[in-house]
């Protein structure tokens, strides 16, 4: 990491903040150890809970009987989901997915049935968490195992046992056949549809249809989900949580709780990855609910275990892909068949994934189909770019194909169709501004793309990759302090350094070093409605707000200065280098006031100023990648090197670029995970066999080059600073272009992810062998 | 994890007492990093913790020409590895223990722990093996020893009886013109569990093996010592033939079972590569040392 601050970027050369790298305002005491996480939280009589899965993929819960462990000494609570209050309809928006409320009742602790091995049952809280622990083995549970099914293909047969008997087909376009009045397991199915694709593939030379599937990916956060509430003898209601929307926890809180909201009060504390998982809530309510019974503050911690069965990892998918295309290259029509699995209740992000399926490309004629599947696995959640990377993997793995069949450089064959502005995208909306051919031309120019493979059995590979990045509502504060700083006070949980990246929009708009800004986030009462940190949205939407504030101080500044120098308001401004300039004195002499001069004045004039906004935004600037990667196979073992990987990216502005290289390099190794290492394990009892980081591989730092990132910038005209979100498209190409490589290498094309040694091997060894 | 007493034993007797008087819920505890992760997980009821660092015939590296190598049960790994003896003369003890793991892990992990865990797929006992350690153990009885290959029974279980624990692990020096290397299979490149893991020890008489020890692991209930491997290299020039041949035996000696970490397809096939790598890396080793 960078240890000293750098010079700005060339490309930038017309800020003074935003393009240089200052150290994070959070980074000593995460170092040290200092900073306060979830499970750091300790309050007076504080409870320890523990919650009660169930061992079964799917099964009746017959009867529930805590008397044994309410009686065990020490035990304080035990609460089931009998505790609930029956919930409100309807759902909530919470970003980067929404999460109606009776599902998610049923999620947090199951009532008539468990849907998944380690669905959440009851929970108990005691003086320790070893008696919590000798509780829980005391609540009997009475299950009926039911027939479980967790491939989706196989969820979508007729013979399939079924999830909900209340389930049925939502069809959500035009031209879908209606299905049977029966229930199903198929909660959705939506579809984009642009041309006619029967005309498109019948003007094709060449069309390519193949079949994929990727595997269940956790989003695998170092920290697991903790959470402490203390229920006050008020009714008021005080959470403790990690979590990447802290008013997300508190909509989800109060709406299964029927408090109002203003009875909810929520501090994110410190949080250790969430990339999506962190958004909807497992323990809050349940904390909540304990200590209420209880009448002391309860804290639950989850143990990884509990993190891999019972959290929401990113759907199992099966994808169908044709391309057509002329000789020249020229895409005539495509079609994609997306299913995926929800895990227990509706609501996978395979929506998202037919936005991005085809998003790459300008194709005349597209069809895009997408089903939402329920299936015996945890409900799964929002990963990193939610349902671009299996969608977009099998388009890519087509498009590579292609290009070899028709003798056309794969990266010629992408510029020949790329998106650019105007063009219709999938939906048949014109794209905004953006840097997809960008991308591509920095691909084709780099040293990595031009450079000689050398050795046996290396491959190179190349995939693309789209994302949205979301817009939404953020809200801050700030005000000044008389040392010339000013306090920047956030809504948004800081994951990725946005405290940082936030604070350097305030000090750019206001002129001032990046130093004088003091970013602080803090708790639900003391902040703006702000939306989760989520869906690339923080620097965005945070920036924006951040900008409007730094305009509204320099308004009143302007006018405290005109106050002072007793001159028009209109004959002062406020220059981008900080420094207020009024008009001659009567000795001729220039007035000014830098900021931190007048910051230390402005007690006697009127007083410290304290400004607020915030922003609702439907769009942001869309974000393209495309990565390159070398890799070598030991065909002995099927174990594959990644010997070197370049990832470029349209970001718009690089707001502090090393935070932006982290976003690409964390994402890029979560893609190799998902390309050659992760994958939820199950039994034929439906049960996961892999709940740990043993057996659950993500990448460690021996598995993952040096990667290097390529910035392409190219801002979003539709934000103050250019910015566009960064964090979530790296990871959409690695297993497109990590497949491409494996088959360079051995001549392969693996139609499934992970590619793990024994997938690898297995196709190499002779049967038998 | 349930509440758990602990003690330190001071002496050798004094944990066999502890041991005996615990009965069946009482267990040493060296590096922990095995047994504690199983207490955490209630995968077995322990009620005492006989904690045998401190325990001074436990921690230490100790060499001479003559009497070998002795390292104490409990001595962790980096100690083990970083000791001038172990990485001139047992590169092979270097392979093994500056793998498991990682750094943190190999502050405290120990060869006996790893030993006496008894986990069919433990890195350790395969180098061990091929090297002709044996575990120096005490009990209520006295003092005995035994072969590590013989000492492990099933997975997870071995031939220590109610009160016994093992001292010290002990290596004869090494012979002249010999050379022994460990490797393992694991899907990533660290902090994983052997798919396969093996050993080799060549000794050569000119350019005759004229002794073998080949070892597997992750393979069989039990890490195996494979003597019909071992014959199909000794007696003749090491060549690719002979070292086909001993991947064959190998492979027919594996019984391994089907997993979420192995198909018996992927193990018995990885059990020919490995005998063959490490088949070859003795080879080398023992060309360095003449
Ligand atoms: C993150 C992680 C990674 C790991 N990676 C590896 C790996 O790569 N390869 C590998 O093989 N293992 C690995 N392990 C397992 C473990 O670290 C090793 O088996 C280690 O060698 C155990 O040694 P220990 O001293 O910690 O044993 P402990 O946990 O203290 O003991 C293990 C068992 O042996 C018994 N025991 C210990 N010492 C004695 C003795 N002197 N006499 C009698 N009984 C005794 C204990 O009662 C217990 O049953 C890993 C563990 C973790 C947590």
């Amino acid at each position: 990491m960078v240890a000293t601050p750098e010079k700005q970027t060339p490309a930038n050369k017309q800020y003074r903040v935003i393009g240089t790298r200052p150290l994070r305002p959070d980074g000593t005491d995460k170092v040290t150890g200092r900073a306060a996480y979830g499970a750091d939280v300790k309050l007076e009589g504080l409870l320890y809970g523990q919650v009660l899965r169930s061992p079964h993929a799917h099964a009746r819960i017959k009867s529930i009987n805590t008397k044994k462990a309410e009686a065990l000494p020490g035990v304080k609570a035990v609460v089931t989901a009998q505790d609930f209050p029956p919930p409100p309809p309807g759902s909530i928006n919470l970003g980067e997915s929404t999460a109606n409320f009776q599902f998610l009742k049923d999620n947090l602790l199951a009532s008539t049935k468990a849907l998944y091995h380690g669905h959440a049952v009851a929970a108990v809280a005691a003086v320790d968490l070893h008696t919590a622990e000798d509780a829980l083995a005391l609540i009997e549970v009475q299950y009926e195992p039911l027939p479980h099914v967790v491939d989706v293909r196989e969820a979508m047969l007729d013979s399939a046992p079924v999830l909900h008997d209340s389930l049925r087909t939502q069809i959500r376009a035009a031209g879908i056949a209606p299905r049977p009045d029966r229930p199903t397991n198929v909660a959705s199915h939506m579809r984009l549809q642009k041309g006619e694709i029967e005309k498109g593939f019948a003007e094709a030379d060449v069309v390519i249809e193949r079949e994929f599937e990727t595997s269940m990916f956790h989003q695998g956060y170092i920290e697991p989900h903790t959470s402490t509430a203390y229920w006050n003898k008020d009714g008021e209601v005080s959470i403790w949580t990690s979590s990447q929307g802290p008013f997300g926890v508190r909509g989800q809180v109060a709406a299964l709780l029927q408090l109002p909201v203003s009875k909810v009060h929520v501090t994110p504390m410190e949080i250790g990855g969430g990339f999506g998982g962190k958004i909807p809530t497992y323990l809050d309510p349940i904390t909540a609910l304990l200590s209420r019974k209880s009448g002391r503050p309860v804290k639950v911690a989850m143990t990884r275990e509990a993190v891999f069965e019972g959290t929401g990892p990113t759907s199992a998918t099966f994808s169908r892909v044709k391309i057509g295309a002329k000789k020249d290259g020229t895409l005539t029509a495509a079609q994609v068949y997306l299913a995926y699995g929800a895990g227990a209740f509706p609501g996978s992000s395979v929506g998202a994934g037919a936005m991005c399926a085809l998003a790459p490309y300008v194709i005349p004629n597209t069809q895009i189909d997408g089903l939402d599947v329920v299936v015996n696995r945890p409900k799964t959640e929002a990963y990193r770019a939610p349902g671009a990377p299996a969608a977009e993997f099998g388009v890519e793995a087509v498009m590579n194909e292609l290009a070899e069949r028709l003798d056309i450089d794969p990266l010629e064959l992408r510029l020949k169709n790329i998106a650019s502005e105007g063009a219709l995208n999938a939906s048949g909306q014109p794209w905004g501004k953006i840097g997809a051919r960008e991308v591509v031309m920095a691909m084709k120019e780099h040293q990595h793309y031009n450079s000689e493979l050398q050795g046996e059995h290396v491959g190179r590979g190349v995939a693309l990759g789209f994302w949205f990045n979301g817009g939404m509502e953020s809200a801050s504060s700030a005000k000044t302090n008389d040392d010339g700083t000013v306090s920047l006070i956030l809504g948004s949980v800081d994951i990725g350094g946005s405290r940082a990246s936030l604070a350097m929009q305030l000090a750019e708009t206001l002129g001032v070093p990046y130093e004088a800004v003091k970013p602080k986030v803090v708790d639900t009462d003391s902040v703006g409605f702000t939306m989760v940190t989520g869906g690339s949205r923080t620097t965005f939407a945070g920036g924006w707000v951040a900008y409007e504030l730094g305009v509204q101080i320099r308004g009143k500044l302007v006018e405290r200065a005109a106050r002072i120098w007793e001159v028009p308001v209109d004959q002062v401004s406020y220059g981008d280098d900080g420094v207020i300039r009024g008009p001659k004195d009567a000795e001729g002499k220039e007035r000014k006031l830098a900021f931190t001069e007048i910051a230390g004045q402005l007690a006697r004039t009127g007083g410290q100023i304290a400004v607020s906004a915030s922003v609702s935004k439907n769009t942001q600037g869309a974000a393209f990648a495309g990565h390159i990667v070398d890799l070598k196979v030991d065909t002995a073992t099927g174990k594959v090197d990644v010997l070197r990987y370049t990832a470029v990216q349209d970001v718009g502005t690089a707001i502090h670029p090393s935070y932006v290289e982290g976003q690409i390099h964390g994402a890029v190794a979560q893609g190799i995970g998902m390309a050659l290492l992760e994958e939820y394990v199950y039994g034929a009892d439906g049960r996961l066999q892999n709940a740990s980081f043993l057996d659950y591989r993500m990448p460690t730092t021996l598995d993952v080059p040096m990667i290097e990132t390529v910035l392409v910038e190219v801002p979003n005209p539709g934000h103050p600073y250019g910015v566009r979100g960064v964090g979530e498209v790296p990871i959409v190409p690695p297993q497109g272009a990590i497949q491409a490589a494996v088959y360079d290498a051995i001549g392969v094309r693996f139609q499934h992810t992970p590619m793990s040694p024994r997938v690898i091997l297995d196709e190499l060894l002779p049967d038998g062998g | 994890m349930q509440a758990v007493k602990y003690v330190r034993a001071a002496s050798v007797q004094d944990a066999v007492r502890l041991l005996q008087d615990g009965g069946a819920t009482a267990r040493v505890l060296a590096g922990g990093t095995d047994v504690i992760v199983q207490a955490r997980e209630r995968r077995r009821e322990i009620r005492l913790f006989v904690d045998v660092k401190h325990i001074k015939e436990l921690i230490g590296v100790s060499y001479s020409a003559r009497g070998g190598l002795t390292i104490g049960a409990a001595t962790p790994c980096y100690q083990i590895y970083g000791d001038a003896n172990v990485r001139q003369r047992y590169p092979t003890l270097v392979d093994a223990s500056s793998v498991i793991g990682g750094t943190a892990i190999q502050g405290r992990a120990s060869l006996g722990g790893n030993l006496c865990n008894s986990s069919p797929a433990g890195d350790g006992i395969p180098a061990m093996i091929v090297l002709e350690g044996v575990a120096n153990i005490a009990g209520p009885g006295g003092e005995r020893t035994v072969a590590i290959e013989q000492f492990c029974t099933g997975p997870g279980r071995n031939v220590l009886a109610a009160g016994e624990f093992v001292v010290s692990l002990h290596f004869p020096a090494p012979a002249a013109h010999s050379g022994a290397r460990w490797m393992r299979f694991i899907p990533r490149n660290e902090m994983d569990i052997a798919v396969v893991n093996a050993a080799s020890q060549l000794r050569f008489d000119g350019n005759r093996v004229s002794w073998a020890r080949i070892a597997l692991g992750a393979v069989a209930p039990t890490p195996l010592l494979v003597a019909e491997a071992a014959a199909a290299v000794v007696g003749k020039p090491l060549s690719d033939e002979t070292i086909a041949a001993a991947a064959a035996a190998a492979r027919s000696a594996a019984t391994p079972i089907a997993d979420m970490r192995g198909s018996i397809k992927q193990r018995k096939h990885l059990v020919g590569v490995f005998t063959e790598r490490t088949l070859r890396g003795a080879a080398e080793r023992a060309q360095g040392a003449q």
